[in-house]
């Protein structure tokens, strides 16, 4: 579904990423490990097309290194940026309308937003609130929720876990589970290694802005020394 | 009784002229970060609309004014086709002088291609007169802008809060590149923003015509600059600071002329400013804006 080839991403002088490929096939739990600023971001944010990057992406076997991300997200990418970044000055059922914005099936939507609402039965409550008076957790689930309005085929996730408190780790990464269950490919970039690990089918491991391993998620498991070597334990 | 009528239409009038003004500067500000100096021009661009809609027999008010609206939008559209889209990404000092530009080499073309000295625009001069609500005798013309205005301001709400468009310029306030994570393009959306800017500025132009009677190069010059001070004491990028913001303006300097004693009425504009800036010592930010620490930065 996905396939990288040799991509480069600079911001001035620094490089941030070095001729990384990867491939995500349809279906699959793929998770990108590594230490902080190791250059997860700058991959993932080079696919979405946010950062200029030199090199190839392939998606459904076509190129899109070279369209604007706009173009990128209505061929059926989406990508969930760190940090979240929901529209805080905007009602939570106004975020997944924006959501929806390339859609042009009523119902679909309708039913899309009917489904998420029962997923997140949080944000049904909290529908018409503004969406920066959330909770961490709760604008995580939102900025998933809005990702997947857009009914994508290959969801991004930029470090869903980060600032939430330990139960709710547990509840996202649940939550990311049944995404894949639905059909979602998935591509998730965590510092969270081992809870990815439980979740993931391949992970690729990278640090200082190259790819340092690939493999199955329950071989990544068992290497003590590569966890030791690149992911801290 | 009738005096105080009087004056306060005429200060909702003036008001709500700034907040047309105002709304639109701060529509572009608020997702551009962009001092659009170049609004004024979009007003002179209505109104010479309006002025060639007359030389070609066009004498309606109900044409001239719609004329004056498509050309105040038009002509928004294409400054940001033309002069802005090509320094989005530069540092915003680029856009202020950019806008700058604009302004200069539109007036230039004004006094190049019609006329340095003033045209007389009689579209509206049979809306200027007296009517009676009850026993007070009001003017039609400022009736009409005040429904006109409201009615304009009720629609951008609507179009906010209701359109896709609508709510991605208010997302994009905040949050640009996510904006476009949503596959909205971000040209749209600007070009969205100034469309609306430039229909309020043509709104605006209607009633400064009918008003004046007259266009000149630099006619949009003045009304700019109260507008820009209106966006000031709102709240600069706060759309209800504009329009909060343009009425005060406008009862500040109605009350000003009222009240101030004819022998001082040359300081009318020093006493408007002096009480401007000291509502600033107390709240620097404006009225209605989100008070940002310095070092704070949208990632």
């Amino acid at each position: 579904m996905l396939s990288v080839d040799r991509l480069s991403v600079r911001y001035g002088a620094v490089r941030a990423l070095q001729d990384a490929s990867i491939r995500v096939a349809r279906g699959e739990l793929v998770a990108l490990l590594g230490p902080n600023g190791a250059g997860k971001t700058s991959l993932i944010s080079g696919i979405a097309g946010l950062v200029a990057s030199a090199g190839s992406v392939r998606f459904n076997d076509r190129e899109i290194v070279a369209l604007p991300t706009e173009d990128r997200i209505r061929l059926g990418l989406s990508m969930t940026p760190e940090g979240r970044h929901v529209f805080a000055n905007l009602t939570v059922a106004e975020n997944l309308r924006l959501g929806a914005a390339i859609r042009r099936d009523r119902d679909g939507v309708a039913a899309d937003l009917d489904k998420y609402l029962t997923l997140f039965p949080i944000l049904r409550d909290r529908l018409n609130q503004l969406s920066g008076t959330l909770s961490g957790g709760e604008q995580q689930m939102l900025a998933i929720a809005r990702s997947m309005m857009s009914r994508p085929k290959l969801l991004m996730l930029d470090e869903p876990s980060l600032g939430l408190a330990p139960r709710i780790v547990a509840q996202m990464f649940e939550y990311i589970r049944l995404l894949k269950t639905e059909g979602v490919t998935l591509l998730v970039v965590e510092q969270n290694v081992m809870q990815a690990l439980k979740f993931a089918d391949r992970a690729y491991v990278i640090s200082a802005g190259a790819i340092r391993h690939e493999g199955s998620a329950d071989d990544l498991r068992a290497d003590r020394r590569l966890i030791d070597l690149y992911l801290g334990g | 009784m009738d005096y105080l009528i009087q004056q306060t239409l005429n200060a909702l009038a003036f008001g709500a002229e700034y907040a047309m003004i105002a709304l639109g500067l701060a529509l572009v500000y608020s997702i551009m970060n962009l001092m659009n100096f170049a609004h004024g021009e979009i007003i002179a661009s209505a109104g010479y609309a309006m002025y060639l809609a007359i030389l070609l027999g066009i004498g309606s008010p109900w044409l001239v004014a719609p004329i004056a609206i498509a050309a105040g939008a038009l002509a928004a559209v294409l400054f940001e086709r033309v002069a802005f889209r090509p320094v989005r990404h530069a540092p915003s000092t680029t856009g202020l002088l950019t806008a700058l530009g604009v302004s200069i080499v539109v007036q230039n073309l004004f006094t190049l291609l019609i006329s340095p000295r003033p045209r007389a625009v009689p579209a509206f001069s049979e809306l200027s007169h007296t009517i009676f609500i009850g026993p007070y005798a009001v003017s039609l013309l400022q009736i009409l802008e005040l429904a006109v205005v409201g009615a304009a301001i009720a629609g951008l709400v609507l179009f906010l809060k209701r359109s896709i468009l609508g709510l991605a310029i208010r997302a994009a306030t905040r949050e640009f590149s996510t904006v476009r994570l949503m596959g909205i393009r971000a040209n749209r959306v600007i070009a969205t923003a100034f469309a609306l800017s430039g229909l309020l500025a043509g709104i605006a132009a209607i009633f400064i015509v009918a008003r004046r009677g007259s266009i000149d190069p630099d006619f949009g010059f003045q009304p700019v600059i109260k507008a820009f001070v209106a966006c000031v004491i709102g709240g600069f990028g706060s759309l209800n600071g504009a329009v909060l913001g343009g009425l005060l303006l406008g009862f500040l300097d109605v009350a000003i002329v009222a009240l101030l004693p004819q022998q001082y009425g040359g300081l009318s504009d020093a006493v408007a400013y002096g009480i401007i800036a000291a509502l600033l010592v107390f709240r620097p930010e404006g009225l209605l804006a989100r008070r940002v620490e310095l070092g704070d930065k949208e990632i």
